[in-house]
């Protein structure tokens, strides 16, 4: 799931803010004595760090909810095996790590685009260049942390 | 009064701006003029701290700004106004938005006192009832003229505008000049305007600096350019067809 969000937010936070930066919107902000950093990354940063547990969460519960309607409409299962399958093993600390994890990617996704963003200089093209540094850059982190998480918490 | 001195700037091997010195009286419109390229509106940021300087000082009566802390600059911040090339309006926000938007973060005003002083400033540079409206929705002079109203919201001391007239037809050109001719005298602040459009040089530069390959090479006014022996300058005067046939009548 974070991946694609690194796609869908990474680049429209790189896009926005390096678009910013050559229209020199940012330059506009320093010049009113504003700390453009602050006032442009730290809402993004916060709004990622609080919002992707969420989105995480529903994405979790769409998926388990699509599996029963997938399960019980084919036929494959009774609704009874379905959510006795989903309990079978079911162990409580499992929820935090995809919150925790997904906290973090949040994060990251949110730090790296607006970095790549922030720091654009040139023209259109390097806005583009600056997306697309910003997705992959933010993926390879994301798979990065992945590892050390899972290493970490389970 | 704005004091810069020995500023000099290079971008990795490139000597931009090498000891360029002057100084820009209160009450005038100074003009810094140049072919392009030429790092005029690098020296505009350098004199803003946009842009770091190898070397150099810039002070505002008397105020050193560059070495000093980030609380102090930003205090002097509040006192200037600028003009950017684009407008450098924020997308996301209507015309009164943009306007209001110093009166937002800096100042403690009550709504009423902030509405009313976007209402004068919106009225001052000619777009009275254009607040509701997305800079995407008007045109390339009206943006210049919110981004003057914008930058004298705070009533500034110091007015910067780079290149106020580029992308516009000659008669919003000379309206743009004549506004901020107009700011300059009714306020009495120090204006300083980046340009390489003659008629702004002489129509408004009361002081008029010519950088030629990053370097300061004469200074004078709107009248004294047309006689210069500088032959630099005189190429980059007489590059306009029109003036080119007044020459003859200032040689006379």
């Amino acid at each position: 799931m974070c991946v694609v969000l690194a796609g869908k937010v990474g680049s429209n936070i790189a896009g926005e803010l390096g678009t910013m930066r050559i229209t020199e919107q940012i330059d506009a902000l320093e010049v009113m004595g504003i700390n453009s950093a602050s006032y442009l990354v730290l809402p993004k940063l916060l709004a990622a760090v609080f919002t992707f547990p969420i989105l995480a969460i529903f994405s979790g519960f769409l998926g388990i909810f699509g599996g029963y309607l997938a399960g019980t409409l084919t036929g494959i299962l009774t609704p009874e095996q379905y959510i006795y399958g989903i309990r079978f093993s079911f162990i409580p600390y499992n929820l935090t790590i995809p919150i925790i994890k997904s906290a973090v990617f949040g994060f990251l996704i949110a730090t790296i685009s607006a970095y790549k963003g922030y720091h654009t200089r040139g023209g259109a093209l390097e806005v583009g260049k600056a997306s697309t540094a910003a997705v992959t850059n933010s993926c390879i982190a994301i798979l990065i942390a992945d590892y050390l998480l899972a290493e970490l918490l389970t | 009064m704005i004091e810069i001195k020995n500023i000099s700037k290079a971008f990795n091997d490139k000597v931009v701006l090498e000891n360029v010195s002057g100084v820009f009286k209160k009450g005038e419109t100074s003009l810094v003029i140049g072919a392009s390229g030429t790092g005029k509106s690098v020296l505009l940021k350098c004199m803003l701290d946009l842009v770091e300087p190898e070397s150099g000082d810039v002070f505002f009566d008397g105020r050193e700004f560059l070495h000093v802390s980030e609380n102090d600059r930003k205090d002097l911040r509040r006192e200037m106004g600028v003009l950017f090339q684009g407008g450098a309006l924020f997308d996301s926000k209507t015309v009164h938005q943009n306007i209001k938007f110093p009166l937002d973060m800096l100042t403690k005003m009550s709504e009423g006192e902030k509405n009313d002083r976007v209402e004068f400033c919106l009225h001052k540079v000619g777009l009275d009832g254009t607040g509701p409206r997305m800079p995407s929705e008007i045109s390339g002079g009206m943006k210049k003229r919110v981004g003057i109203a914008r930058a004298i919201v705070m009533n500034p001391k110091y007015l910067f505008c780079d290149e106020p007239n580029s992308g516009l037809d000659p008669l919003t050109s000379i309206k743009i000049d004549e506004l901020i001719k107009e700011i300059t005298d009714d306020f009495n602040i120090t204006t300083v305007v980046i340009t390489h459009d003659m008629n702004s040089v002489l129509s408004i530069g009361d002081n008029i600096m010519f950088l030629y390959k990053g370097k300061k090479i004469w200074e004078g006014d709107s009248t004294t350019i047309m006689t210069s022996s500088v032959k630099e300058l005189d190429e980059f005067v007489f590059s306009n067809h029109a003036l080119k046939k007044l020459r003859g009548e200032y040689s006379k």
